[in-house]
């Protein structure tokens, strides 16, 4: 059993009346010669690094080594939420919460990658808390946004300097559309909609770091894609359809990332890195 | 923050585990410190590290050169000490000293080498490169070309190049049953210092280890840092 596409990856959960994280569970232990339950505990290992990095995240006030980035998840999750809901403008603090412990050097599962690893541990946590899904649940959806990623690594990309930060950011947040479908009961090609549907919001997201460090505007990514990934969520769940193939959205994904030119993929000389002020920062510090 | 090729395994997506901010400037580099650490026999003492490319451009701000002193030290990717290494080393009596460096386009953007000494007066010359998501290659030994990715249990002999030595190094290990998954075989010149790196699936025993030992100058046998 092996899946390269996600149109794979559905029609192996609906044909064996599994979930997609069963498979993707499957898959791993099969290939890995492992059993399901070392497969399993790996994940579990990953959860709590991930549920840590988040209580650490809101309570960070720490500034990054470049002094770029820190402190704005705790002025969010200390602040009256004006526009969101209570429980969305805490998830909004944690993605931005764990995307600083990550560039004050603190403990972080990259998810796809280091840069984007506050956008899943947010989305999941901000699910248990509103719905009361066990660690169990969320565990297993980790498999789902981990099929996700796998399929995006393998027909587009997962890196920033290959694809811009729709392939970091971007993919993290499909990734945590897929496991928000899932844990809500959604059905294998929900989770194909999800996933589509966030992609499509997320093309053409450019890699343009200032001063070639995580911080400016990674941070800010995480929460901005963290929303892309649970609007997506919640329009599959009601039932809406991509109406472009979700493989083929992934496709058009990595023709972007190719077409991007160099100074938009991760080496700092493009977009908010090469602003007076991104270049200003870039000299102070190096 | 780089990750290039292909996912096949969950836990390239998901992981790893890491101290941030990125892949590439920091886990790999806390790598490139450790694999040096194990290819000497003692303790390090003194190292001058040098960045080239990128690490040279942006490593600072990534904790490039706290990454290295702490695989220096002996810490892994995910050891939250590694944000006070430098201090760390210090308190040891580690002295590291860091410099920027172009060493031509001949090397990855992202390389450092490294000038150590260990506590015996030891010394090795190591050149690695950071790959993208966390994964390391050792392109160079004492200026001797080499291709190590550290997954692996590794020997690494140095030996003067004479005819039969790879034969009988190959032989001890197929004695204890130990698969060779890929293997590098490098030298100065004709007759001069050479080098051997054997990357196994198994690590050998300490036996085989002692046969070794008596074709080859020095033996190094190293852990996989994965």
């Amino acid at each position: 059993m092996n899946y390269s596409t996600l149109k794979e990856l559905i029609e192996l959960a609906e044909n064996h009346d599994k979930k997609i994280f069963d498979i993707v569970q499957m898959v791993e232990a099969e290939q890995d010669f492992l059993s399901l339950e070392e497969v399993w505990d790996k994940m579990e290992t990953s959860w709590r690094v991930m549920s840590h990095s988040i209580q650490k995240g809101l309570k960070n006030a720490n500034p990054s080594v470049s002094g770029l980035s820190g402190g704005d998840a705790k002025k969010l999750s200390m602040s009256k939420p004006i526009y969101l809901s209570r429980e969305l403008s805490e998830a909004v603090a944690m993605a931005l919460g764990v995307a600083e412990i990550n560039a004050c050097m603190g403990k972080i599962v990259a998810c796809p990658t280091a840069g984007s690893c506050g956008i899943v541990p947010a989305a999941l946590t901000f699910a248990k808390k509103k719905h009361g899904y066990s660690e169990k649940e969320i565990i297993s959806s980790l498999f789902t946004a981990a099929g996700i990623g796998i399929v995006c690594s393998i027909n587009a990309s997962i890196s920033g300097a290959e694809g811009g930060c729709q392939a970091e950011c971007g993919v993290a947040a499909a990734m945590a559309s897929g496991a928000l479908v899932e844990l809500a009961g959604g059905s294998p090609s929900m989770v194909g909609d999800a996933v589509a549907i966030c992609l499509t919001n997320q093309m053409g997201l450019v890699c343009d770091p200032v001063a070639g460090l995580v911080e400016i505007p990674c941070v800010q990514r995480n929460a901005g894609s963290l929303m892309q990934g649970i609007l997506a969520a919640e329009q599959a769940l009601a039932g809406v359809k991509s109406m472009i193939p979700v493989d083929e959205v992934i496709k058009a994904m990595q023709e972007v990332g190719e077409a991007l030119p160099e100074s938009l993929k991760e080496t700092g000389e493009g977009g908010l890195a090469s602003t007076p002020t991104g270049r200003e920062m870039a000299k102070r510090l190096f | 923050m780089i990750k290039l090729g292909k996912a096949d395994s969950v836990f390239e997506v998901i992981g790893p585990i890491m101290i941030g901010p990125s892949s590439s400037h920091t886990a790999a580099a806390v790598r490139i410190g450790q694999i040096t650490r194990n290819l000497m026999e003692n303790p390090v003492k003194r190292a001058v590290v040098k960045f080239h490319g990128s690490f040279a451009s942006t490593g600072r701000g990534h904790g490039t050169d706290k990454a290295i002193a702490a695989g220096l030290l002996g810490f892994d990717p995910a050891d939250e000490r590694i944000r006070d290494a430098l201090d760390l080393a210090d308190k040891q009596g580690m002295d590291i000293v860091f410099e920027n460096v172009d060493l031509g386009d001949d090397y990855h953007p992202n390389t450092a080498r490294l000038e150590v000494l260990d506590t015996l007066g030891n010394s090795i010359v190591v050149t690695a490169s950071s790959l993208g998501g966390g994964t390391i290659s050792v392109v160079e030994i004492n200026g001797l070309k080499i291709e190590l990715s550290g997954e692996y249990d590794t020997l690494i002999t140095i030996h003067k190049d004479k005819p039969g030595i790879v034969a009988k190094a190959t032989a001890i290990i197929a004695d204890y049953d130990v698969n060779i998954s890929s293997m590098k075989v490098t030298r100065m010149r004709r007759g001069g210092q050479a080098l051997m790196a054997v990357e196994m699936d198994h690590a050998l025993p300490n036996e085989a280890i002692e046969k070794l030992n008596i074709i080859a100058d020095t033996v190094r046998v190293i852990p996989p840092i994965y």
